[in-house]
């Protein structure tokens, strides 16, 4: 277990800095002047501001100097301010918009284990019948259609033809309680579980197919078990673990995947500040939220791995 | 580029597939000794029906991509297709009257799918649109096949320090999240034509071949029929180019039809985010963008691009399925 974990932690590291590297470079990838990309059109007139961003940038020094001192303010978790909206400083705005992205995600990933589970289920104990052809044929679908335009296709029904749920906004928790917060977060959900449940519930399926081939559940039916009790307390148990690890690889993904849903639904989450940002060349927000969000995913995909290992003894051995 | 390759599916090959090899007659063991290759025919022959409309379909699409195209440089507009960006009520100056056409009209002889909401031709818009689908797509699976499948087919071979060296930076591309690494990116051209987008999403496709190609070339270097090469003296250089990559092209080209589903979905996000092709070429994401602003009063111009995404895109998965699961019957062969 040591030995894995140190590798596993060696790779993170190697990971992080690969992954904060390519980041810090965005600004220097920039054709011409990085301080006045970053000031953006309207400010650099201003010879004040100019000095100041050069002065923050550190463009006198050489690139590696000025990503130890970049990556020295980050790990702080200053990332810069923008400049197009004069003293936001991207952390805040970070801080502002991570909870409602996270809700997002958790909302995704819960309607989609509700919805897939029982599929999965359903499509292993029917294997080959016509309950399994219908909801593998779902599933592939589900796969195919991008989750925008199922998003589209969820406003048009629930906002424009039945008049029950708004098309988009966002109604924070705090602000207007927890219905009205849920009455905006139900489309985007969903929207996002959709491609979510048709992976797990694949994945449920043909961990279970494997699963119900065991002796242990022969042995389990000749002692006259019910089937549903086999297959819920019996079947779903060791075929849960590689969903978790899915469930978790997700996780991190969708973090970064709501931009698409985030913009379709004007949902005030990281995804949506970061289109603002590309449009408006707010260079310093689009480099903290990628970053950030990069980070995040790296960090969530390794705990996954040593979760994995904790909990599978083949693994933990190799 | 993605770790999901659009959808991480769990290729389930179950074993009664192995012994239809035999019996279908992909590998001829006759007299000559060497493989018979299966015809375009006998392959078809092979597909379920759906995998057949499937595939009628992409070749649909593929053509009607390269009419438009040819349509719109080589022949100015003077194949049957109507302008694409021409606003078909506009005030015309040679004639000296508007057009006859109307916005959001309903499909008819002259508009097979209507107009979109400034009159212009949406059938059109679309065969249009499928040109930009079809260059990333290809773009994207020229890279990583050619690009990614020498590298992982060398390394899966070589084993050893280059092996290391060369699955360490791709963990690390494939670590950041897809479409967070490719905005970013984006982000940092102020004009995005359609050779920068589909360069941009090549070069981020070729680490996930890598990947595939490396562990196919792995199992087909320890297989006997390369031990018996190596025995008989043969150069690396040769086993390389003669027994592992052309063993390893079915999985990967398998892989790049999923591949390619995924890259016309990302590029369909970007267009719908306004991040891909300038305007006014017509993608299939940035017409479902534009039409979606007016659902309440014409839903049928955000079906007709969203359709063509989704079918597209089911296609691809049907049909690369389907040469997945061939390509499994075909290794347990060798």
């Amino acid at each position: 277990m040591g030995r894995v974990l140190a590798a596993r932690l060696a790779r993170l590291v190697a990971t992080l800095f690969a992954v904060t590297l390519l980041s810090f470079l965005l600004t220097s990838l920039l054709p011409g002047d990085p301080a006045v990309a970053v000031l953006g059109q309207d400010n650099i007139q201003n010879p004040e501001l100019l000095a100041e961003v050069r002065e923050e940038l550190g463009l006198n020094d050489p690139i590696p100097v000025r990503y130890v001192k970049w990556l020295g303010d980050a790990v702080r978790f200053d990332l810069g301010e923008s400049y197009i909206n004069r003293g936001q400083e991207v952390s805040d705005t970070i801080k502002q918009r991570l909870p409602v992205t996270a809700q997002l995600a958790v909302m995704a990933i819960g309607i989609a284990l509700v919805l897939a589970v029982p599929l999965g289920v359903i499509g292993a104990y029917k294997e080959g019948k016509w309950q399994d052809s219908t909801t593998s044929a779902a599933a592939q679908v589900a796969l195919s259609v991008p989750n925008f335009i199922t998003g589209i296709f969820l406003i048009w029904l629930f906002a424009v033809k039945l008049d029950l749920l708004p098309a988009s906004n966002w109604n924070r928790i705090s602000d207007k309680g927890l219905s009205a917060n849920l009455k905006t977060a139900i489309l985007p959900a969903t929207a996002l579980a959709t491609t979510q449940m048709a992976i797990f519930s694949r994945l449920v399926r043909a961990d279970m197919i494997a699963t119900l081939k065991e002796n242990y559940i022969l042995s389990a039916r000749a002692k006259g078990l019910g089937d549903r009790y086999i297959l819920m307390r019996h079947a779903l148990r060791p075929s849960s673990l590689s969903l978790m690890t899915i469930v978790g690889i997700n996780f991190g993904a969708l973090l970064g995947g709501t931009v698409v849903i985030e913009t379709l639904f004007a949902v005030p989450g990281l995804g949506f500040r970061l289109i603002n940002a590309i449009n408006q060349r707010d260079i310093l927000v689009i480099q903290g939220i990628t970053v950030f969000v990069a980070v995040v995913y790296v960090v969530i995909n390794t705990v996954v791995d040593l979760l994995y290992a904790v909990v599978d003894p083949r693994i933990r051995r190799g | 580029m993605s770790t999901t390759g659009g959808a991480p599916h769990t290729p389930d090959f179950p074993s009664d597939r192995l012994t239809r090899v035999s019996t279908s007659g992909q590998i001829d063991s006759g007299s000559t000794g060497k493989p018979r290759r299966a015809t375009l025919r006998e392959v078809i022959g092979e597909m379920p029906v759906l995998v057949k409309i499937s595939a009628l379909w992409l070749t649909l699409v593929v053509f009607g991509a390269i009419y438009a195209k040819l349509d719109s440089t080589v022949f100015n507009g003077a194949l049957p297709l109507q302008d694409p960006n021409l606003q078909t009520n506009n005030f015309d100056v040679n004639t000296g009257a508007f057009g006859t056409g109307d916005p959001l009209e309903s499909p008819s002889f002259t508009h097979f799918l209507g107009t979109d909401a400034i009159a212009r031709d949406t059938f059109s818009r679309i065969v249009h649109g499928a040109w930009v689908s079809l260059i990333v797509a290809g773009v994207s699976a020229s890279f990583g096949i050619i690009v990614g499948g020498f590298f992982g087919s060398l390394v899966g071979f070589v084993r050893g320090r280059t092996e290391a060296v060369v699955m360490a930076g791709i963990d690390v591309i494939l670590a950041f999240p897809a479409l967070i690494l490719l905005l970013a990116l984006v982000s940092i051209f102020e004009v995005r034509s359609l050779t920068l987008i589909s360069l941009v999403i090549g070069v981020l496709s070729i680490p996930a071949y890598t990947r595939v190609a490396r562990a196919n070339s792995l199992a087909i270097s320890n297989r006997e029929f390369v031990l018996a090469a190596r025995a008989i003296g043969t150069k690396s250089r040769t086993i390389l180019f003669r027994e592992v990559i052309p063993n390893v092209m079915p999985t990967l080209i398998a892989y790049a039809m999923v591949s390619a589903a995924f890259v016309i979905v990302v590029e369909g996000s970007l267009s719908f985010l306004g991040l891909s092709v300038q305007l006014p070429q017509s993608t299939w994401g940035n017409m479902i963008n534009q039409a979606r602003r007016d659902i309440k009063s014409n839903t049928a111009q955000v079906i007709w691009p969203s359709l063509a995404l989704s079918v597209t895109v089911l296609s691809l998965n049907q049909v690369g399925d389907f040469f997945q699961r061939r390509g499994s019957n075909r290794d347990a062969a060798l």
